[in-house]
């Protein structure tokens, strides 16, 4: 369980979030909606600590990492997995070297036992023949899927993804929606995902959080998102014809 | 000159920063030698081709401004030794090296930056800056040395094949000139300009491409950069140690 609590962010006199406050449960996928730039990728950042926030705390399990400086915070991360907006793959090496490059980092495993569980997680994410693929050669769904793949190499207890699906097609996006599903479930991760596209919201949406201009203008399930009467959150669900469609 | 002030105490800070302690030892040591063999295998071709060519070109020039009938032939050997062992193979190479290897880990280090990669060893845990920089400094300051050493060598020798084709001189007396007063104490000091300009080039060069922020066009601008301070930096540590150890 990840709480996060009344945290503002400010870039110069700029407010970018404002007292925010969420609570994620383990084992669910919790959806984080919103508009382009109002916040999202902020939050998210300020949660793993690649931003220092302002003020609030942000607790993972109890442990307030907000006070943590670099030493402490390293177990903690050592459970993070993220998925960049953009994959953030290392491009000096290849698919499996990316995969098992925490674990070179972090455990005393066998080379074996390593390529053993790169092969597992690259499997998970139905790139079973691309181990010795470059980066540079990868396709951007592929390159989605080894990140993912590298995230959840250590066996994270918190795994967070920026967009896994923005910029897909939708039948890969759905493939990597439904991957995030499978393995939260599966290994009982507390899942946070950044998206706009209103498709995954239907499809692994468990919690949802909508972010309207740096503050939390909603939160509920999946059922509720459908038939909120709050404005703004109607506007940005219902703003495709489709949606309406499956509204009526 | 504020501006300079907070840089240079930025820059402390990321000196300072490397040397946390490593999260695994062994990485970090294949990660030197890896930086080692890029750097070694990606600059020996043209050491080689600069210095065989800068030591034919000093010793014919020596030779044809030496009109001085009381001055002995073999004297052009023992200058151009000097002055490959002296300046060229040190100051030269390393402002070549500082084009070469200085604009590569700028923009290495900057594209990470900008594609995220950097943010996503920080979120492993990883100390990034750490994990970069320490390997291609302690790599520089290895390799460096011994290119500058094969620097000398082929320096000479091509001041010597250069004497001979241009039958400047004998065989003999290139020969009996080179070895003429040699002070070993200027290799010595060579060697030290050399670790000198490999620290600065590493690390100025690190911290620029670590620092970028913005996207392809910040890389460039970041590496371009990293190349003008390094040999800014190499042209004023050569003259402050040409001070302090020779004057
Ligand atoms: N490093 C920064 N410095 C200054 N402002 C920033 C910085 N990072 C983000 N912002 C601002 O914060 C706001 C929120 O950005 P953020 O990236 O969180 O949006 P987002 O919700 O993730 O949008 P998108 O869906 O397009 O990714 C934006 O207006 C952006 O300009
Ligand atoms: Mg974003």
């Amino acid at each position: 369980m990840i709480e996060v609590q009344h945290i503002s962010k400010k870039f110069g006199d700029r407010v970018v979030l404002n007292d925010v406050s969420m609570t994620f449960i383990q084992g669910n996928t919790n959806l984080v909606i919103g508009g382009s730039g109002n916040g999202k990728t902020v939050l998210m950042k300020c949660m793993i600590g690649l931003l220092e926030v302002d003020q609030g705390n942000i607790l993972y399990d109890q442990r307030n990492f907000t006070v943590m400086d670099f030493k402490e915070r390293k177990p903690v991360r050592q459970e993070i997995g993220m998925v960049f907006q953009g994959g953030a793959l290392f491009d000096s090496m290849d698919v499996e070297e990316n995969v098992i490059f925490p674990m070179s980092m972090f455990t005393s495993w066998s080379d074996a036992e390593k390529v053993e569980r790169a092969n597992f997680c690259l499997q998970k994410v139905n790139l079973p023949n691309a181990n010795r693929l470059k980066i540079s050669e990868l396709s951007g769904g592929m390159r989605k899927r080894v990140a993912i793949a590298r995230a959840i190499a250590l066996k994270p207890k918190y795994l967070f993804c920026d967009e896994p699906n923005s910029g897909l097609d939708p039948k890969t996006s759905h493939v990597i929606d439904e991957l995030l599903k499978e393995i939260t479930d599966e290994f009982q991760i507390t899942t946070i995902i950044n998206t706009h596209d209103m498709n995954s919201v239907v499809e692994i949406g468990e919690r949802i959080f909508f972010i309207n201009k740096g503050q939390k203008a909603w939160e509920g399930s999946l059922d509720d998102v459908l038939q909120t009467d709050n404005q703004e959150l109607n506007d940005f669900i219902f703003s495709s014809k489709l949606m309406k469609g499956l509204r009526k | 000159m504020f501006k300079l002030l907070a840089q240079v105490g930025k820059y402390s800070l990321f000196m300072k920063g490397l040397f946390a302690k490593p999260e695994k030892f062994s990485v970090y040591l294949r990660q030197t030698a890896l930086e080692m063999a890029t750097m070694a295998w990606g600059s020996i071709g043209i050491v080689a081709l600069i210095s065989s060519f800068l030591g034919a070109v000093v010793a014919i020039q020596s030779a044809y401004n030496l009109s001085n009938p009381f001055v002995p032939i073999s004297a052009v050997a023992w200058v151009t030794r000097d002055s490959m062992i002296l300046e060229f193979a040190s100051t030269i190479i390393c402002l070549v090296l500082a084009g070469k290897i200085g604009s590569s880990i700028a923009s290495e280090l900057g594209t990470m930056r900008v594609t995220e990669q950097i943010d996503a060893l920080e979120i492993m845990g990883i100390n990034s800056s750490g994990y970069l920089v320490l390997p291609k400094i302690v790599a520089a300051l290895l390799v460096f040395p011994i290119l500058v050493i094969i620097s000398m060598f082929l320096g000479i020798a091509g001041g010597y094949i250069g004497c001979i084709t241009a039958g400047v001189m004998t065989s003999a007396d290139f020969r009996k000139g080179v070895i003429e007063d040699f002070i070993p104490f200027n290799v010595t000091f060579s060697l030290i300009k050399t670790v000198l300009y490999a620290f600065a080039i590493t690390s100025v060069s690190s911290y620029q491409g670590y620092y970028t922020d913005g996207g392809a066009l910040e890389v460039g601008r970041s590496s371009t950069k990293a190349v003008v301070y390094s040999c800014t930096l190499i042209l004023v540590l050569d003259y402050i140690t040409t001070q302090l150890l020779l004057a």
